[in-house]
């Protein structure tokens, strides 16, 4: 009995050990995925969004996006909709911040009103896609907490797996796991959770391109939805890094100007 | 200036043009409209339904690195029922230039104040374009001079407004009118100065952590007339409209608390020797994903005030309910309904608008208007009968 008692005791230690490692080790990994974005000040692309539902149907949006890296905080973010035409003009300003809520303010041409909206509607979709906002928002290592699950080899690549949950109550999410390669910390892939803890959506990244010599961008973003059969493609276009923007091309001004 | 400084003058902002890289677009959308009211009119001349067509180019031009921007915005309207919904105006049309810190901009523009839905109380800079909506949102180009500092501790906007704009109003074929139509060609003015009267506004603005500010004071001709009987050349009665010289200090405040969005706007005047205010105050609050499902339902809750009463003022104790819903659809289908009730005398109004996305590049609009219970002493009493439904196409180019 004596020896039995023991035996679990250590089992359900090393247990909690392992499990701490396995917080600390994914933690880790997501510190270094960010680190090696360090420094890449701003850029600036253009992105097409195509939505499929389950039909196979096609329609396509088209935006502009414009983002700031600042010090200690999440970036600064500017997305101006360029297509469908009656949202022509129509611009979003995201102040991201590693705790807490983000800030965000939209501009709508038609009344030339900027207003400032709840950022608490993370889990809901952008545009109509099967992106939710909380998908394309700034990634700060704040904002979930970690765990490493294991090493695999994903189409060819060896990736760390590791999942994480969203430290704000609103996520849509239970948890995500993310699949990161072990060359270059880039994720690769996605899977995102419901509240059923049943797979909702994957996201796969494609098309890595370095810029700056240093900064890796994915110009494709494949997100499906199990639950439903739509899917949405992210490309991006026309990456440019160092264009010398600050914060004053990201305040309420700057998004009721912005073309 | 002679014609060689002028030529000159052309030279250097041709020179001007070559030099950075330049970025100009044309754009354009037409709608198709038909409104139907629901009950037989109560004047004369007015009609059972009509069609109207919108047209609105625009066109923008960007030089000198982005720091100068002309932009213009037009507006035509030809309307079967009111020949003074037949219209046409200058949205916009301005030169901007941009410094490190500030903008200058000269022309007509439009500029919004306010964060309530209800009623946009401190909205002040331009001219309601009321024959386009009774819902004040349509507003005429204001010729003006701009200048916006940019600050650490907020932007700080100036107004120089050396031309006034008078509100258009339904004419004689026209619905939602007075038991006689507005004299639009015989304003009144308190100023001497008339329409010439030199209208200026300062504005402080800015974001705290959750909190969205803006303080501003207006001193001009007020944009929101009196209304004089009177006898036209031929002894027939006309409502003339009075434009006093009104002083008023504004504030607008949103909190934005998670799902919460808590506003207030409030405005203090000074008109024709006597102080009044204003105020309307509420919440919205917004559910993501309800009904299991990707749509946000959003409710609305606002107090209207306004001690001026209900002879001049369209919300003077009355509370708004309201909900949004945004399908968050391909088709970013979207529907806001609201109610205001009159807590005096229960007298309401109540609105819905929803639109929805055809293809690429149409979108289907609809709007309904409705009138209750509105008592003979409020100023709105002779559009009881009024009440309409709207369809609109838009084709955007």
């Amino acid at each position: 009995m004596r020896v039995s008692l023991t035996v679990v005791t250590a089992l359900l230690l090393s247990g909690v050990a392992l499990a701490q490692d396995n917080a600390a080790r994914g933690l880790e990994i997501a510190t270094e995925a960010d680190r090696r974005n360090d420094g890449f000040a701003d850029s600036t692309a253009t992105l097409t969004m195509t939505l499929r539902n389950k039909q196979g149907q096609e329609v396509t949006r088209a935006m502009r996006n414009r983002t700031l890296e600042v010090d200690g905080d999440g970036d600064k973010s500017l997305i101006i909709f360029d297509d469908p035409r009656d949202v022509k003009g129509t611009a979003f300003l995201t102040f991201s911040h590693k705790t807490g809520d983000d800030d965000q303010w939209l501009y709508l041409p038609a009344l030339k009103r900027v207003k400032r909206i709840s950022s608490s509607n993370k889990s809901g979709p952008f545009m109509g896609s099967e992106f939710a906002y909380e998908d394309l928002s700034s990634q700060e290592v704040e904002k979930y907490t970690y765990n490493y699950l294991r090493d695999e080899t994903l189409d060819g690549v060896e990736t760390y797996v590791i999942e994480r949950f969203a430290v704000a109550k609103k996520s849509g999410y239970t948890r995500e796991v993310v699949w990161i390669d072990k060359d270059e910390y880039r994720a690769r892939q996605v899977e995102y959770y419901d509240r059923k803890e049943s797979r909702l959506k994957t996201l796969k990244l494609s098309n890595y391109e370095q810029y700056l010599d240093k900064y890796w961008r994915a110009l494709r973003m494949d997100m499906e939805n199990h639950q439903t059969g739509k899917s949405t493609t992210l490309e991006f276009d026309d990456y440019v890094f160092g264009n010398g923007l600050t914060d004053k091309d990201f305040n309420r001004n700057s998004l009721a100007k912005a073309r | 200036m002679n014609s060689t400084t002028w030529v000159s003058g052309l030279c250097g902002a041709l020179l001007a043009l070559a030099a950075g890289p330049a970025v100009a677009e044309w754009s354009a959308e037409i709608g198709l409209e038909a409104r139907g009211f629901f009950n037989d009119p109560l004047f004369p001349d007015q009609q059972h339904s009509s069609g109207s067509v919108r047209l609105l180019p625009s066109y923008w031009h960007d030089w000198d690195d982005g720091d100068q921007r002309f932009a213009a915005e037009l507006f035509f309207r030809a309307d079967s029922a009111d020949s003074e919904r037949t219209h046409a105006d200058l949205r916009e049309f301005y030169w901007r230039r941009s410094f490190s810190a500030a903008e200058l901009s000269i022309g007509l523009r439009r500029v919004f104040w306010g964060v309530t839905e209800s009623v946009h109380l401190v909205d002040i800079i331009n001219q309601t374009d009321f024959v386009e909506n009774i819902d004040t949102e349509d507003k005429l180009g204001q010729p003006m001079v701009h200048l916006s500092l940019l600050k650490d501790w907020g932007t700080l906007d100036f107004f120089v407004m050396p031309w006034f704009r008078e509100r258009t109003f339904a004419g004689s074929g026209g619905r939602l009118r007075p038991p006689v139509p507005v004299d639009t060609d015989n304003p009144i003015y308190e100023s001497s100065a008339e329409q010439n009267h030199i209208d200026l506004a300062v504005r402080w603005s800015h974001y705290i952590g959750d909190y969205d500010i803006g303080l501003a004071h207006f001193s001009g001709t007020a944009r929101e007339p009196r209304f004089m009987p009177s006898l036209d050349d031929t002894g027939s009665l006309v409502i003339r409209p009075f434009y006093q010289q009104l002083e008023q200090t504004s504030l607008d405040l949103q909190a934005t608390k998670g799902s919460w969005l808590w506003k207030v706007e409030a405005v203090s005047r000074r008109e024709l020797g006597s102080r009044s205010t204003g105020v309307v105050a509420g919440f919205e609050y917004t559910l993501v994903g309800a009904f299991g499902s990707v749509i946000d339902l959003g409710f609305i809750t606002e107090y209207l005030f306004d001690d001026r009463g209900k002879t001049l003022a369209i919300g003077d104790n009355d509370v708004a309910l309201g909900v949004r819903l945004a399908f968050n659809d391909v088709q970013s289908t979207e529907l806001l309904a609201f109610s205001a009730i009159d807590l005096d005398n229960g007298g309401g109004f109540t609105s819905v608008e929803g639109s929805r996305r055809l293809g690429q590049n149409y979108r289907l609009s609809l709007e309904a208007r409705f009138f209750s219970g509105l008592g003979p002493e409020e100023l709105i009493f002779s559009v009881r009968d009024d009440d309409y439904v709207e369809l609109e196409l838009t084709r955007f180019f």
